[in-house]
């Protein structure tokens, strides 16, 4: 691949570094991401791998900007309310970069759709803000064969890991095996969440992405990173594959999506574009 | 018999003796043969949304009644969480 005089000097920084070079900016070029939630964690996601120079990032969320979002989502600004995020992603994408084509899911992800969607990107990451999208994106992962880097967060706790069950590793439901009952553990709207808390798990998940692309470094599959802001501690655990996980196993009872139900009111997207 | 016979072994215990674990940063005690499970059930927390960490290690669920809590282990019980 050649780099235009533009390219070199925009990612100078990433081509000096022995461990990326020309080689490895060319294969960022190449590469596809899929991004699942313009929220909290996709916002910085998104800008940092962009930046980075994913060639091709897809952007999937079935909301439209509120300005009770704009206190961590930061991909968003006060002009885009009332905007599809993912709309909005878009444009703050070909703003800071215009090296990357972004593509679109303004339509919410299910069992449907969710396979074909993805199976054409190289990494996939999580942000959305729901457990059944999480299993829905898990279980689509697994089928798949996608490295899934998943990040989630509550007032001023995150976690990240990788699920990547193809390479040994497990996946969410090694982890968590089903969603926790509703009222358990509150999500959604009445959940507080410490803004710069967004900021530190989504941008782990972007730096454990072009790990990823470019086969570097060690990665967070097999270990949950868990964060607290409070106590500022991170802790990296060991995650195993549980032989008995009923997605992933040999034992295994999941052969196809499950779609379970939501624990909070969605409402229907009606954005001003 | 156990050796710590005779130095407050709970009534549950039926004259079993104590470890000492550090849950969540606190110590607590708890009987021998104590498994991750029947910790979880001491503490009335339904083992759906958590995951147990054990010395740095998450246990499956699936061994939750197989792992028995030694003296000086770490426990930490992980709360899952879904926002983004």
């Amino acid at each position: 691949m050649n780099f235009t005089e533009e390219q070199i000097e925009r990612y100078s920084r990433h081509i000096i570094l022995p461990e990326v070079g020309g080689k490895g900016q060319a294969k960022l070029l190449n590469s596809k991401v899929f991004v699942l939630g313009a929220g909290g964690l996709g916002s910085p996601a998104l800008l940092y791998l962009a930046a980075a120079g994913v060639g091709t990032m897809g952007v999937a969320d079935g909301d439209c900007v509120d300005l009770s979002n704009l206190q961590r989502q930061i991909i968003h600004d006060t002009s885009k309310v009332g905007l599809h995020k993912a709309l909005s992603a878009q444009k703050s994408i070909e703003a800071l970069n215009p090296d990357v084509k972004v593509v679109t899911y303004k339509e919410r992800l299910n069992a449907d759709n969710i396979r074909d969607i993805i199976k054409n990107y190289d990494v996939l990451l999580d942000g959305s803000d729901n457990f059944p999208t999480r299993y829905l994106m898990n279980d689509a992962a697994f089928f798949e064969k996608k490295t899934l880097i998943s990040g989630s967060m509550f007032r001023f706790d995150g976690q990240v890991t990788i699920f990547k069950p193809h390479a040994g590793h497990p996946c969410y439901r090694c982890l968590y095996p089903e969603p926790p009952p509703k009222g358990l553990v509150p999500s959604c709207q009445e959940a507080g969440v410490l803004g710069a808390l967004a900021g530190v798990v989504g941008v782990i998940q972007a730096v454990e992405a072009v790990k990823e692309l470019l086969s570097i470094g060690n990665t967070l599959a097999g270990h949950l990173l868990i964060f607290d802001a409070l106590g500022m501690t991170f802790r990296k655990v060991k995650v195993k594959r549980d032989p008995e996980c009923a997605l992933c196993s040999e034992k295994a009872t999941i052969k196809k999506l499950v779609v379970y139900e939501e624990a909070c009111e969605i409402q229907a997207a009606k954005c001003g574009a | 018999m156990s050796i710590f016979e005779g130095q407050g072994a709970s009534a549950s215990g039926g004259g079993k003796g104590q470890v000492k674990i550090m849950l969540n940063g606190k110590e607590r005690e708890v009987v021998d043969d104590t498994t991750v499970l029947g910790l979880l059930n001491e503490l009335d927390i339904k083992p759906q949304g958590i995951a147990v960490e054990l010395n740095l290690e998450i246990v499956s669920k699936s061994k939750y009644n197989e792992t028995v809590l030694k003296d000086r282990d770490k426990v930490e019980i992980v709360r899952m969480v879904g926002g983004g």
